[in-house]
């Protein structure tokens, strides 16, 4: 709903749309290891009851949690920066694919429009081969105006044919996280 | 000097038993459909030849997330404990995860490292741990308070009915031999996953 129809209040930040439609789909458990421009999210999770969110020391791990967890009957998604889905193709390959597991990552995507970090340059351009060779559903999203729609539908699509997603968050989208000299 | 074991470190009191038998004693002990993950290679091979229970889960692949799968079930599953079997080399490889669950600290979780040393189903050769890292003071160390050695198969029996109602995550470690597994699992992940899926009421 556009800013000028929901009188009083501001229009809800990228951070708010997705924790609220990770409710509306039952998402409650969150795992992380944290990136700098995914802070609010993850605050915003640890700050509701609603969800049971904590960091764990690998993407690996976070992966296994939410997978055990989804098989005993709680929806969960990891959040993780480009460098940390890069650990991963051993892992979605060996247990999220061949056990047809409905893994929700959302990837606060560096390496693009405007990294200043080589290291992480090279990384980025390591995910989408990866997420194509696993033929992983994956979207960019760099609209606000489509978050809900985007995160909604993937979650949905992702539980009724229990298919992995990636739903990487443009700087377009998020912001950033910008250079300074 | 165990043939399997260099030196073993401070474990070097424990006696050296047999993967598959104390898996047996292990589901021997379980009468409440608990849940049992069971690691990359022999750990899950023993579970299978243990009885192929709807609460097992046999891992194909993904070494070293057997503790980490049996944490989510953990998490969903509050009612229901969950034992994990992990071996000694795949455990390095994820060592992070003891903190993870110590920090999570879930009841309802129980933890089996199988320490033979060796990454046995590749070759037999010995780990960069074998007779150096003491898996129990490591955990220990790590948060996981109760955390012990089986000293020998009825102290292993005798830990895990103790730590179902321990009320708080258990690791137990049992030095191994180097034997291969008993049985091979069968390999179709997606029965693997649906079976236990309705094993744990999920389907
Ligand atoms: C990431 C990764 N590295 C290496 C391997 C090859 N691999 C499969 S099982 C295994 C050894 C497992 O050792 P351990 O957990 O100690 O069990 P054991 O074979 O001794 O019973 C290795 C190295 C693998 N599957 N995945």
């Amino acid at each position: 709903m556009p800013a000028a129809q929901t009188a009083g209040t501001s229009p809800a930040s990228w951070d708010e749309i997705i924790a609220r439609t990770f409710k509306a789909n039952a998402v409650k458990l969150t795992t992380y290891v944290p990136d700098k421009v995914l802070t609010p999210l993850i605050k915003r999770l640890h700050a509701d009851d609603y969800f049971t969110c904590f960091p764990t020391t690998r993407e690996e791990e976070a992966v296994g949690i939410v997978s055990g967890a989804w098989m005993a009957g709680m929806l969960g998604a990891v959040l993780m920066q480009t460098s940390g889905f890069a650990t991963l193709p051993n892992t979605l390959a060996s247990l999220a694919v061949p056990y047809q597991i409905p893994l929700i990552m959302v990837v606060s995507e560096r390496g693009t429009l405007g990294e200043f970090n080589s290291g992480q340059a090279m990384v980025c351009r390591t995910m989408r081969p990866v997420l194509d060779s696993l033929a992983m559903e994956h979207h960019t999203i760099s609209r606000h105006d489509e978050l809900e729609f985007i995160v909604d539908r993937s979650i949905k699509q992702a539980v009724a044919t229990q298919a992995a997603v990636a739903l990487i968050l443009s700087p377009l989208l998020t912001g950033g996280k910008v250079f300074k000299a | 000097m165990s043939k399997d074991v260099k030196g073993a470190g401070r474990a070097s009191n424990a006696k050296i038993m047999n993967r598959a038998d104390l898996t047996k004693r292990l589901v021997g002990k379980l009468h409440k459909d608990e849940a049992v993950v069971g690691g990359i290679g022999n750990t899950n091979f023993d579970l299978w030849a243990a009885g192929q229970r709807p609460q097992n889960f046999y891992m194909l692949g993904s070494m070293g997330l057997a503790f980490p799968i049996a944490l989510g079930v953990a998490i969903a599953q509050p009612k229901r404990h969950v034992f994990a079997l992990e071996g000694d080399g795949s455990l390095l490889m994820q060592l992070g995860c003891l903190s993870t669950i110590a920090a999570v600290a879930p009841p309802n979780l129980t933890m089996v490292v199988m320490d033979n040393g060796v990454y046995q189903i590749t070759g037999g050769q010995p780990t960069p741990a074998a007779g150096r890292t003491d898996f129990v003071a490591a955990a220990q160390a790590l948060g996981l308070s109760n955390s012990h050695w089986a000293a020998d198969e009825e102290d292993f029996e005798r830990l895990v009915g103790a730590a179902l109602t321990a009320g708080k995550p258990t690791l137990i470690a049992a030095r191994i031999d180097a034997q291969p597994a008993v049985a091979t699992t069968h390999r179709d992940p997606v029965q693997i996953r649906e079976r236990f899926m309705r094993g744990l009421g999920a389907r």
